[in-house]
């Protein structure tokens, strides 16, 4: 149930992230999420994308400093305190979450949304013990 | 004490009389044994017979970095190298790498040299020295160990790096002197601080400290840090190591010891000597040596001299510190910055590649910065940027604790440091000086 999430190092310049989106469009990869975080001089940016694999070949073939990491896709539902209730049972549960962002589609009607914990194993006992739905690589595939 | 005082507490004139005697021999025994020395000889239009006093040095022809090089790598011993019992090699960043040999007699100039250093610093036989540097082919761990046996010091061959284990040796064993690079002594004290120690509390009294340039700025943060009394101790391997000078107790100049390194001091350009007091590029000619002999090496570092007798005793001249290079050195707020100290630092953190780039800008509000560039190799790259930043201090603190002149550390994506063949364009000054 981990999803393949590709971190990418950027100078904070004029047209860095186009470059990326361009070479990925080139190569028939598409962004399924995306967020970046930001310093003042550099950032890095996160995705999920359809084809992990070619996403950082391509990176790498280009000079950019990448790689992969295991983040946890989890279904919320789409209304207020959604969020607040998956937050609640991993606050409960002592889980540190790293970094967290947004899907832009839905699943089934829910929101999606992408977790980076400290433990990733631990996080996700403690979410599916909770009823917490947790999205697998072929559901995202087939978003 | 004064370990060779026949030498060291000299007249000036009786000095001199041993200078040219000693010249007037090694430029025979250079002349007779080594075909690159007599081809140079040849070349200048002097033979060894033009040399009848230590004046007459000035018809001699200059020995370079390139020409060890060239040479590289028994091209420049005048002895069969069946009677040289040492080899030392600093790595080369560019072309060969530098190659120097001893007779047994050179190993005995050296441990006499360094005894005379360790002596000159306030060490006493019977003291215990922690020697943290680098043994190996760096003549730093060596030599301070050759004249550490030379004086009757207890030597500890601890050698660099395991900075617990030097803080635990260290309780352990007591030791009076500590023998490292100035950057590393302070970075001990950071590290004993972490630990938990107060590194005030240390054992070490005297600290003899060299390999690389320092400022009196780091002297007063090393003796402040430590509570020691930070002496500096200079030598090349060309020369022989560390050993050529050492300062006293005062810490008022180098005590060279010019009975058997003769210095003197040239503006780099015109290759004419400069005056007493005044900044030139020390040239150094061995007096003694066997295995390598040099005539009039060009060290490159900018010094100036003191022809004057110390309150310690001694009368032999004393260099001042290394106000500079002749080549890649630049200064930064009053502080000499050379790139291979940050080079030194970069490549003692794990996962930071070699590609890094120094910045000299002057801003608009006249202060000098200095930003340094870093790659970010995939070796260091985390989606976490809390990570990233951890190295951004990281390199910044350790940059600064040896340079003490405040750098901006920058990342930067791979491959985007320009490169001229192959090797990267290390330094940019901006400044208009």
């Amino acid at each position: 149930m981990k999803i393949t999430q590709i971190s990418v190092f950027l100078e904070n310049r004029k047209g860095r992230l186009a470059e990326v989106c361009a070479l990925w469009g080139r190569n028939d990869v598409n962004i399924r999420a995306l967020t970046i975080a930001e310093t003042e001089s550099f950032g890095v940016l996160r995705t999920i994308v359809d084809r992990p694999e070619t996403a950082i070949k391509v990176l790498k073939e280009n000079g950019f400093a990448a790689n992969i990491t295991d983040v946890t896709v989890v279904e919320v539902s789409d209304r207020p305190g959604g969020l607040a209730n998956v937050l609640e049972v991993l606050s409960d549960n002592d889980v540190n979450i790293e970094y967290m962002y947004g899907f832009g589609e839905k699943y089934s009607n829910n929101a999606l949304l992408v977790f980076r914990f400290e433990d990733t194993a631990q996080a996700q006992d403690i979410l599916l013990a909770n009823g917490i739905k947790i999205v697998t690589r072929k559901e995202i595939h087939g978003l | 004490m004064i370990w060779n005082e026949e030498f060291e507490c000299m007249e000036l004139e009786d000095l001199k009389n041993i200078q040219s005697e000693r010249l007037s021999r090694i430029a025979s025994y250079v002349y007779k044994n080594c075909p690159v020395y007599r081809q140079k000889f040849d070349d200048a239009g002097v033979c060894p017979g033009d040399v009848r006093t230590i004046d007459d040095i000035v018809k001699l022809p200059f020995t370079t970095k390139e020409d060890m090089r060239d040479n590289y790598p028994f091209g420049l011993f005048s002895v069969d190298t069946r009677h040289v019992s040492a080899i030392h090699v600093s790595s080369g960043t560019t072309g060969n790498p530098t190659l120097v040999g001893y007779t047994k007699d050179d190993i005995a100039l050296w441990s006499d040299v360094v005894a005379r250093a360790l002596c000159c610093a306030g060490a006493e036989p019977g003291d215990r020295i922690q020697n943290a540097y680098g043994y190996g082919f760096f003549t730093g761990g060596l030599g301070l160990h050759y004249g550490a046996l030379a004086m009757g010091l207890t030597v500890i061959p601890i050698s660099a790096g395991q900075t617990k284990r030097q803080l635990k040796i260290m309780q352990d064993l007591q030791p009076r002197i500590i023998s490292c690079t100035p950057s590393y002594a302070l970075y001990i004290a950071e590290e004993a601080r972490e630990m938990g120690l107060d590194p005030r509390q240390s054992s070490w009294e005297i600290g003899i400290f060299g390999a690389e340039p320092w400022s009196e700025s780091i002297r007063v943060d090393i003796e402040r840090e430590l509570n020691l009394l930070a002496t500096d101790i200079y030598g090349l391997s060309e020369i022989i190591g560390p050993g050529v000078s050492q300062e006293c107790r005062y810490k008022d100049g180098l005590h060279v010891f010019s009975d058997v390194f003769f210095c003197e001091l040239i503006d780099p350009v015109t290759n004419e000597p400069v005056a007493e007091g005044e900044d030139g590029e020390l040239v150094i000619t061995t007096l003694t040596k066997q295995a390598i002999p040099l005539i009039r090496y060009r060290t490159r570092d900018i010094v100036s001299i003191n022809n004057s007798a110390c309150r310690c005793g001694r009368t032999s001249p004393r260099l001042s510190k290394i106000k500079g290079r002749t080549d890649d050195m630049i200064v930064v707020k009053g502080i000499n910055v050379f790139p291979s100290q940050i080079e030194h630092v970069l490549f003692g953190i794990e996962g930071v590649g070699n590609s890094y780039q120094i910045v000299v800008d002057r801003k608009s509000h006249g202060l000098d910065e200095v930003e340094v560039l870093v790659e970010v190799e995939e070796s260091i790259f985390s989606d976490e940027v809390k990570v990233l930043r951890e190295l951004q201090t990281k390199i910044k603190s350790q940059i600064d604790s040896v340079l003490s002149i405040g750098v901006k550390v920058t990342l930067v994506e791979p491959k985007t440091i320009e490169r001229s063949i192959g090797k990267s364009k290390r330094l940019i000054d901006k400044r208009t000086l």
